[in-house]
């Protein structure tokens, strides 16, 4: 024990090191470059090959967003304490709302992966279902090279992405269920025909506990 | 070896084929007095893949009046014919002399392998021009463009990248079957009108 490396005393009392800057390796991207960019390319062939995965053995459309939906999950999770970690320390609370939550989805988690915001975040207006949040991607870039045939017109691919956001909702103690839907071409013309939208349906006792808190504020 | 009947008899196919198929319309005065040649200037007609079982895999005709209509049949027997002939003018093709290889090997310390034969690349006729563009894996691009039009091969390279973007990485498409990709034929259509109305 005494010969390992780098053991001198005071790091002994004082545990874990943290760097003078306060930077830990969780606040740096593994990817050193300039941009810290991925290829694109790379990533379609690999996001390829997981779709003709899931697409092994699967009973129906249904069951293979399923599968990319639960492929998504975890990364969800981990996502959500990876970006909250690189927060400024003032606001490295998880979400306490519904609203902060949706909206550290749309700039943080969008930003992280995509390199942009998401389009537009939307409460649905039907009063029957106040359990239910849009977030709307005009064109996903897990889609940019996926043409859905026409005899699985209902498929969206982006369930991966639905996956992702239902893990950092999870994650956050705001259990859903997040489905992705094209919505392309038949509202707002052919303007974005791989238009996205991303339903956020809470289940009831997140709704509940958020009537419980606004009461108090 | 195929013997030298065999060889004309195919490419007096291809011919008969190509004629048949795109015998040129008589071109036809216009209300506005002009022809239907000017308006033919610098177009990109149709466009073919040829996968490397020489099965048609795409076609599409991006401008009407160019040439003219054929049926699916008759397409289906020129991609195979023309695949035949491909083939065999790709062994008439001598290979580069190994003096030459030799003196490319010293220059760059290591062998490099020779080119491989190309066999038919242009196809020219009085109101078309045909040009052929193969990919490693030995699929076939067939571009039937205006014989004014220049820059062919920039087209078509582009035109393989958009299919290699829209084709290869589409989780849907089946190697060597037809190609049905909505947003290869978008984009694909988008690039074609900005070079026909240029």
């Amino acid at each position: 024990m005494a010969n390992l490396p780098g053991g001198k005393p005071q790091d002994r009392q004082s545990g874990l090191r943290y760097p003078t800057n306060g930077k830990t390796i969780y606040h740096r991207p593994l990817n050193r470059t300039k941009t810290a960019e991925l290829s694109q390319a790379s990533f379609a062939y690999l996001f390829s090959e997981m779709v003709s995965y899931a697409q092994r053995r699967v009973t129906g459309i249904q069951d293979l967003e399923k599968r990319l939906n639960t492929q998504g999950h975890p990364l969800g999770l981990k996502l959500l304490d990876l970006l909250l970690i690189r927060e400024p320390p003032r606001s490295q609370l998880r979400p306490l709302n519904i609203i902060a939550l949706l909206h550290l989805i749309k700039i943080n988690l969008w930003t992280h992966l995509f390199g942009r915001q998401a389009d537009r975040l939307e409460k649905s207006s039907n009063p029957d279902t106040p359990d239910e949040y849009m977030i709307v991607d005009n064109e996903p870039l897990v889609n940019a090279y996926i043409s859905v045939p026409r005899e699985m017109s209902q498929l969206n691919c982006a369930a991966y992405v639905a996956g992702i956001i239902e893990g950092v909702c999870d994650g956050a103690g705001f259990p859903a269920r997040v489905t992705a839907h094209s919505v392309g071409g038949k509202e707002e013309g052919e303007m974005w025909p791989g238009k996205t939208v991303f339903l956020v349906k809470f289940e009831g006792e997140v709704l509940e506990r958020e009537s419980l808190i606004v009461g108090k504020g | 070896m195929l013997s030298t009947r065999i060889k004309l008899e195919l490419f007096g196919c291809l011919a008969a084929e190509l004629k048949r198929t795109f015998s040129y319309r008589q071109p036809e005065k216009r209300p506005d007095g002009r022809d239907d040649d000017e308006i033919a200037k610098m177009t990109v007609f149709a466009l073919i893949i040829i996968n490397k079982a020489g099965g048609l895999i795409y076609n599409k005709t991006f401008h009407e009046g160019g040439l003219n209509k054929i049926n699916t049949n008759d397409l289906l027997v020129l991609a195979g014919t023309f695949h035949g002939v491909h083939a065999i003018t790709a062994r008439l093709n001598p290979l580069k002399t190994s003096g030459d290889r030799t003196s490319t090997a010293s220059a760059s310390g290591m062998l490099s392998r020779p080119e491989p034969p190309t066999g038919l690349e242009v196809l020219e006729s009085e109101n078309f021009r045909l040009q052929c563009f193969t990919t490693m894996t030995g699929v076939k691009f067939l571009l039937f463009t205006d014989t004014t039009q220049a820059n062919v091969d920039v087209t078509i390279r582009r035109i393989y990248d958009l299919y290699a973007d829209y084709v290869m990485k589409n989780p849907f498409y089946q190697l060597e079957m037809p190609v049905r990709c909505d947003m290869f034929d978008r984009k694909l259509l988008s690039y074609v009108r900005e070079i026909n109305n240029r």
